[in-house]
């Protein structure tokens, strides 16, 4: 058990230096350096070829979309923009990177000195920090090793390792902060508003659907302690796999409160890279960083220089997307929520689900409930971040236009999602699947209000006299009696006119 | 037509022959399989020949024919591949260990380019293992040997290609140039071998030494066979991202003789690139060509390149440190050779025994040196100052050719040496491309081509050297030249060669 300490204390005693890089997918068509397809999930190593395979005299050649995505990126991330850069290589041997260089850009990023702003809710309300930005740059992901037979599914320990290399040569993006200056007890929450804020970026140009469970977005946090007060910087550990939103704000707090307890007991941070446990939110130590590798990065002399044009850079700043946050003011206003209302959407990483529910027809107080309600449960429950859920905001939509029209009620609706989380199809395959129709059929209900009624004769008695409080408990076995599958407003219409209420 | 007139026709004739139907290209290929046959015991150019594959394209061109399709200008001639180049279901060895027994699933760009101009590829020559030495004397299969003494090396890395066309096994064959690869072979056996521009023949599929060095170009036994076979491999190749995107400089022209002679041509000579440190037989050669040039029309300039001195030094920490990262990948992984994988061993293990027992000394020096190169620390002294001497060669050039527009050489201080005799001294076989390196760190074209015997009756190059792009004029000056050696010797400088055991050698 790691020793820690708590979080409000780890934050008195010290200041947390943290930097964030997120490495971003670009869902192009084909690969950074060949024509491979990039598809999640395909059959392993069906999606390879000479170049990205690294066979004996294959040759690199830059995908131009990347290249246009990685400037759009540094755009919306108010970069500048390269007028010439070049790939370097990074020399380092491992199994899933098939030339054992990685080819990457080094000290000639195509975006530099850039910021984002992330919206963080605090005690004296919502607060605006400005995370500023080092570099963005391009770079091609390795294969992807499975550890076979060890106990952690980690290298050692295991019999053999398995590698897939459909993932080799896919484009990268890695965007690196500049040391993030908040205060201390807000630290885990920026780090976390900062991969939501990047991510809802990045979806909004397109460039990716930055899945964090998928890994097609993967923030590694870089953290270290100093003393409150002392300006000498601490040990830093960079801590990886960190797989949702929620985890980025879990493992900073977690590395908080692992390295004050290591330093408050007079110890020393080791400099490493640590995994985070989705599990218990806790660190463990991973491959040790002492003794710095050598990389031995020189210009990729197999690619000339990207020289992106001024023409190019300006034709792509026209197609920016609106900027999230100017996004959310206008959608707050449109949809008529307040600033709770709203940041609870963004904490949950709703925004762009509702709104695109919202635009598949629903409306939003509804599309709200959803997305909040039973499918965050889901979220949670499943540890995905809401964007990752297979149900598409179009599924929600429909489910609300079918309750809406009274084919379903709230409590079919959950059974219908339940069953597209499932992977039952649509939700009207799975309305027809499991027979999930409201009962709307009155003479079908008016049997089932009379069998009610006779078995319940006071009940009934009462009801005659006006007494219309007792009304829910036929409505009850009614429900009960069509095991759910009637509109629950339309039993109590007919129980009333049934029973003779006056007035009805 | 008799086996022996075959093996001795030029290419451009044999393409000629074959297209009017005066011979079968399978007639042409079995002679050239049957010289391969009977000679290469002695010579070992050859680390594969595949003579089925040789027949079968010999047959496809015959039936082209036949049927009446058109034909391009090499359809038919046979050609002798550099093992450095993959070919799909052929082996590619490179000369190393590593690589023994891999057979590549695709072709390289040159590899798709012959085949489709209907060239047939007898097989694939010997070479210092990844192109890395001058003498052939680095393959791990064992050294070639020079035809005109057998106890010579035939030049280096390129020795098997080089062999190959002066033995008569071949008409054509492709070489590598990152130093010198292929002009100083060609000089050693007194063929013509030209070193493109830069970016002018795709380096798709061949199997990268020095990424920013190497360039593949022909061997051949005269200046427009040489033309023909750049021309048929040269221009733009989208798969290669340092492919130069323009049309292919007028080689065959030029080789022909239409864009004129050296009448008014202004001919640089190096004033570095002479007189101490070269043989005198190879210098009275090269002062012979000064002379003939004049005769010719050409007008004769000197020039200087203050930084070629520096030449050699850059070369060695550029190419090594490029080749470091670029064998990386041999790492018994994937493909190759894997060695020492006992089931218990770690992956670094395995990886470590097998680019041990893989890769030869002169690999694991370059390695070694490169990676030293490339260090933390030492970047900016080693590579980092080599990219500066790189720069100020490439400005002596422009510099030259404001005066000049071609410049010459000899291509190598000294005529053929022995086997052996430079193997444990690796900065006495570097002084071997001493010429030949400015050219490659600059990237502009350049050509050996015969000059005459010096020391010890063993054939000389003359070096021409060109700005980068303007390949043609080497061809230009080359084929004048060529015209007015073969005229004053009465044939070609090969003809002197001792004859070898075979069929192909003519009466002498």
């Amino acid at each position: 058990m790691t020793d820690r300490v708590p979080f409000d204390e780890a934050i008195a005693a010290f200041d947390p230096v943290m930097g964030l890089e997120v490495h971003v997918e670009l869902d192009t068509a084909s690969k950074m350096f060949c024509g491979c397809p990039t598809e999640f999930g395909a059959e392993p190593n069906t999606q390879v070829c000479p170049v990205c395979l690294g066979l004996p005299g294959a040759l690199p050649v830059v995908n131009e979309q990347a290249v246009e995505s990685a400037i759009r990126i540094g755009l919306a991330l108010n970069c500048s923009i390269a007028s010439w850069c070049r790939f370097a290589r990074k020399n380092y041997f491992y199994p899933d990177m098939p030339k054992d260089f990685q080819t990457s850009q080094y000290d000639e990023p195509i975006a530099f000195d850039g910021w984002l702003d992330v919206d963080v809710e605090t005690e004296a309300g919502p607060q605006t920090y400005r995370v500023e930005i080092e570099r963005a740059h391009m770079e091609e992901d390795t294969g992807k090793s499975t550890h076979v037979g060890g106990e952690t599914g980690r290298i050692h320990g295991a019999d053999h390792s398995l590698v897939d290399y459909n993932r080799a040569g896919v484009p990268l993006i890695e965007i690196v902060t500049k040391t993030i200056e908040v205060p201390g007890d807000l630290a885990p929450m920026v780090a976390r508003a900062y991969a939501s804020e990047l991510r809802d970026l990045i979806v909004a140009l397109g460039v990716s659907d930055a899945h964090m469970h998928q890994g097609s977005m993967r923030v590694d946090a870089n953290l270290s302690l100093k003393p409150k007060g002392s300006t000498t910087l601490g040990t830093r550990t960079e801590t990886k796999n960190v797989n949702s939103l929620r985890s980025v704000e879990r493992a900073v707090r977690f590395e908080i409160e692992r390295q004050a307890a290591v330093l408050g007991s007079g110890g020393t941070v080791t400099q490493e890279t640590r995994h985070f446990l989705e599990a218990d939110g806790t660190t463990t130590s991973g491959r040790s960083k002492e003794e710095a590798e050598d990389y031995r990065y020189f210009p990729e002399p197999d690619l000339t220089p990207v020289a992106p044009s001024d023409e190019l850079v300006q034709r792509l700043r026209g197609t920016l997307p609106e900027a999230p946050a100017q996004r959310r003011r206008r959608l707050q206003q449109q949809w008529g929520i307040s600033d709770h209302e709203m940041q609870s959407l963004l904490n949950a990483g709703a925004v762009e689900l509702v709104e695109a529910t919202i635009e598949a027809g629903a409306d939003q107080a509804t599309a709200r409930k959803w997305w909040l309600g039973e499918l965050a449960r889901a979220a949670n429950e499943t540890g995905v971040d809401l964007a990752e859920l297979p149900i598409t905001s179009a599924d929600v939509a429909r489910i609300v236009a079918l309750t809406d029209d009274g084919s379903l009620n709230d409590k079919l609706a959950r059974q219908v999602i339940e069953g597209v989380l499932a992977g039952e199809g649509s939700p009207d395959a799975v309305v027809a699947a499991r027979g999930l129709a409201v009962v709307s059929d009155d003479s079908a209900l008016l049997a089932a209000i009379d069998d009610a009624l006779a078995a319940q004769p006071d009940v009934a008695e009462k009801l005659r006299a006006g007494k219309v409080q007792v009304a829910g408990a036929v409505v009850g076995a009614v429900m009960k009696a069509t095991r759910g599958q009637a509109d629950a407003a339309r039993v109590r219409e007919l129980v009333l006119e049934r029973a003779g209420v006056p007035g009805t | 037509m008799s086996a022996a007139e075959l093996t001795r026709s030029t290419a451009a004739e044999l393409a000629g022959r074959i297209a009017a139907g005066d011979v079968s290209a399978v007639e042409v290929a079995a002679a050239h399989l049957d010289q391969i046959a009977a000679t290469d015991d002695s010579l070992h150019a050859f680390l594969t020949v595949d003579a089925d594959g040789a027949l079968e394209a010999a047959g496809a061109v015959d039936a082209r024919r036949a049927a009446g399709e058109p034909l391009g200008p090499l359809a038919g001639v046979p050609l002798a591949l550099k093992d450095v180049f993959v070919t799909r279901g052929l082996p590619t060895t490179c000369g190393s260990r590593i690589l023994q027994n891999w057979i590549p699933p695709y072709d390289a760009t040159v590899t798709a380019r012959l085949r489709q101009a209907g060239v047939v590829i007898l097989g694939k020559t010997n070479m210092d293992e990844f192109a890395m030495g001058s003498s052939t004397e680095n393959s791990a299969y064992g050294p070639t040997h020079n035809p005109w003494a057998l106890d010579r090396v035939p030049g280096g890395s390129s020795g098997g290609s080089s062999a190959a066309v002066a033995a008569y096994q071949a008409p054509l064959a492709i070489g590598t140039d990152t130093g010198g690869s292929i002009r100083q072979p060609a000089a050693v056996t007194g063929i013509v071998g030209v070193k493109p521009t830069y970016g002018g023949v795709s380096r798709y599929g061949l199997v990268a030494f020095s990424s920013s060095l190497d360039q593949g170009g022909p061997f051949a036994r005269t200046v427009l066979d040489a033309a023909l076979l750049h021309a048929t491999i040269g221009g733009h190749d989208p798969m290669d991202a340092t492919s130069i995107d323009a049309p292919l400089p007028a080689v065959v022209s030029a080789a022909r003789g239409e864009l004129g002679g050296v009448e008014g041509l202004r001919v640089g000579v190096v004033r570095q690139l002479q007189g101490e440190g070269y043989q005198p037989g190879v210098q009275a050669r090269f002062d012979e060509m000064v002379t003939l040039l004049t005769e010719l029309g050409a007008q004769i300039v000197e020039v200087d390149c203050p930084h070629f001195g520096y030449g050699l030094a850059a070369y060695y920490l550029i190419a090594p440190s490029e080749a470091s990262s670029n064998l990386a990948r041999f790492d018994g992984m994937r493909y190759g050779l894997r060695t020492g994988d006992d089931g218990s061993s770690s992956v670094e293990q395995v990886m470590g025994r097998t680019r041990e027992a893989g890769f030869g000394d002169e690999v694991k020096r370059r390695i070694m040196l490169g990676t030293y190169a490339l260090s933390a620390g030492y970047y900016d002294a080693y590579y980092g100052q080599a990219q500066k001497v790189r720069t100020l060669i490439r400005r002596d050039f422009e510099a030259a050719y404001e005066t000049a527009d071609v410049l010459i050489s000899p291509t190598t201080p000294t005529v053929a040496f022995r086997i052996g005799e430079r193997s444990d001294d690796p900065v006495a076989m570097y002084q071997a491309d001493l010429a030949t390196l400015p050219s490659s760190l600059y990237g502009g074209p350049a050509m050996s081509l015969p000059a005459g015997l010096g020391d010890d009756d063993l054939p000389v190059g003359l070096q021409i050297m060109a700005p980068v792009q303007a390949d043609e004029r080497v061809y230009r000056v080359g084929a004048a030249l060529e015209a007015a050696l073969h005229e004053r010797w009465g044939g070609r400088l090969l003809d002197r060669a001792p004859a070898l055991a075979g069929v192909g050698r003519g009466a002498r």
